[in-house]
């Protein structure tokens, strides 16, 4: 009995101290210095209540960085989880159609290692490739419109207001879409070739077929493809920071940079903390909302 | 060149002889083939351009290099220290990957093989940390780092990827413990065998797929990390022990004041292409190491 007891202790302490100093412990005091001015400089603060919240409602620049977030939050699932679904049934069931069925197409291995490769490469590459990717002299999406005659075209990407959000947003569905073909794709294997087949002799299109057929029985995968694309919405802070770092005049912010820069580049913790917590409620809403609306009975085969 | 191959229309099908039925994979192609482009082309630019002299890269961004310019590398590797971060990214990253999988294994296996008071509580305490947004965390996070002594230094961002990669391995392992046979651990027991040896010996090893799964997605994680590192490698003389992450965004800035475009792109080559060429071996675990990862 004591073997066991001590067995416990001794697994489940190691892991619970580490877990409870860098992850609980700081989870807990960010609701706690929310409620504070602290500047960082003194270790002394006072605690100012809701203050910081008041202040969070009337800050321009915290609403400009949500409204981006929200357009994220509302874009980025919907091209990503699109594109994923085009080229995934592309790919599996995109081939010639024969009495034996529907096939994939040929070479379906080689699209999904390489719709991949943006998913092994970290943020960091991803966001400094682009910048020299958009970068107006040097970049090769300029390089490419003039190269076409367009030299009209070839804009300031990134340091134009108009642009720049834009910018982002095609950076972060390029580097996600890889990852949801292939998710899809192996989703799409479970379902039987004779649903296709069959449809396709009644005359339904492709088109069709995927709306009808393809989307309904994925709609379990769809709906956890949403869950992870908002919270890669809800962030975007990598990207933004190292492509854009939310100019040209904030017009690219998200509110994860706003939290970084209150906190490391103003030192105001207390302020920093109720961007945090706000952040934090924004994920709760958006994870709420979402399990209503994508209530929906499954299909079953 | 792979791409020409692929893109070969299909012989015409035997029976079905419906001309549309016959476009249909060329057009797949053609939408195919057009992403793949997108996926490697910016990748490929950045590999042809780490080749060229600064001169190139100014005139035409889509000329090729007149020759290979290896100095290009050596500069980024040692000039701009891509080879110092190199090093602190793999020494991190494989003391965090070695205490998230020995301590998510061994909380883990107690969570789903023996019954306690208060084991639900705990288990609900790691996986609850999947839901808050790290942000949430990140100011609280850099003071008691700080107040530890750490901030800055290669152990602390160990131990912190460490315990903000356990959330995912409890819950994703302690599903994989409870799957696991309970005959051979009772077999195991009756041979006197105690808890510590069981676990050792017996389920761990009986574990491997599972570790192998979370390993990879961990290693992921705590190789791509981002904002962990800006916010804790901060301080006096920190810059020594910046990981690949950092180094790279703040080659990018320098090296745009400086001019030494072909630096940067080989500093980003060298970072971009050892992954990728694990990847490019270990495909399938890595898309199946992601796709549980991601599916939690």
């Amino acid at each position: 009995m004591w073997g066991k007891r001590l067995f416990i202790a001794v697994f489940l302490l190691p892991p619970l101290l580490l877990y409870g100093i860098f992850v609980v412990s700081p989870y807990a005091q960010a609701f706690q210095i929310s409620g504070t001015n602290w500047s960082g400089l003194s270790p002394t603060f006072e605690f100012v209540g809701l203050d910081n919240f008041r202040r969070l409602l009337g800050d321009g620049y915290f609403w400009t960085a949500i409204r981006h977030n929200g357009l994220l939050l509302l874009l980025l699932p919907v091209a990503t989880i699109g594109l994923g679904l085009f080229f995934a049934s592309m790919i599996s069931v995109g081939g010639r159609a024969d009495r034996a069925g529907v096939h994939g197409v040929r070479g379906a291995g080689f699209y999904r290692v390489v719709y991949f490769f943006p998913q092994v490469l970290s943020v960091a590459i991803i966001g400094v490739l682009w910048k020299q990717m958009y970068a107006p002299h040097t970049g090769m999406i300029n390089g490419f419109l003039r190269g076409i005659g367009l030299d009209a075209l070839a804009v300031a990407w990134l340091g134009d207001p108009r642009f720049s959000f834009w910018c982002v947003l095609a950076v972060l569905i390029w580097m996600n879409v890889g990852f949801y073909v292939v998710l899809f794709g192996a989703a799409m294997q479970s379902i039987p070739r004779d649903l296709y087949e069959a449809a396709l002799l009644d005359g339904a299109s492709r088109v069709t077929t995927l709306v009808r057929i393809t989307v309904p029985l994925l709609w379990d995968t769809i709906q956890v493809a949403w869950v992870y694309l908002a919270i890669v919405a809800i962030d975007g802070f990598a990207i933004v920071q190292i492509i854009t770092d939310g100019g040209p005049s904030s017009s690219s912010d998200v509110v994860g940079l706003r939290l970084y820069k209150t906190a490391f580049a103003d030192g105001q913790f207390g302020y920093a903390s109720a961007i945090g917590v706000a952040m934090f409620f924004l994920t709760l809403t958006v994870a709420a909302m979402f399990l209503r609306v994508t209530r929906r009975d499954r299909v079953e085969l | 060149m792979a791409l020409l191959t692929e893109t070969r229309p299909e012989s015409p099908p035997e029976t079905f002889p419906q001309k549309a039925q016959r476009t249909v994979p060329v057009i797949s192609h053609v939408f195919l083939v057009g992403w793949a482009l997108l996926t490697t082309l910016p990748l490929v630019w950045a590999v042809l351009s780490s080749f060229k002299s600064d001169n190139e890269i100014l005139t035409d961004p889509w000329s090729l290099p007149s020759r290979l310019r290896w100095e290009n590398w050596a500069r980024a590797w040692g000039q701009a220290h891509i080879g110092r971060y190199f090093l602190n990214s793999a020494i991190v990253v494989t003391g965090a990957l070695a205490i998230t999988m020995l301590f998510g294994a061994m909380a883990a296996y107690v969570l789903a093989r023996y019954k306690f008071r208060g084991s639900r509580i705990i288990y609900f305490a790691f996986t609850g940390g999947m839901m808050f947004p790290v942000f949430l965390a990140l100011v609280p996070l850099f003071f008691v780092v700080r107040n530890l002594g750490l901030l800055g230094t290669l152990p602390g961002l160990t131990l912190v990827y460490a315990a903000y990669s356990l959330p995912f391995t409890v819950f994703f392992l302690t599903a994989f413990f409870r799957t696991l046979p309970t005959s051979v651990a009772e077999a195991a027991m009756v041979d006197g065998c105690g808890h510590f040896r069981l676990f050792f010996r017996v389920m761990l090893p009986m574990a491997r797929p599972g570790l192998v799964s979370v390993a990879i997605f961990n290693f992921l994680f705590q190789w791509n990390q981002y904002v962990l590192p800006i916010v804790l490698m901060q301080g006096e003389g920190a810059e020594r022990r910046w990981v690949l992450a950092q180094g790279l965004t703040a080659l990018a800035v320098n090296e745009g004041y400086r001019g030494d475009f072909s630096g940067l792109f080989a500093g980003m080559t060298i970072a971009m292409l050892p992954v990728l060429a694990a990847y490019l071996l270990f495909h399938r675990q890595f898309q199946s190491g992601l796709a549980a990862g991601q599916l939690r």
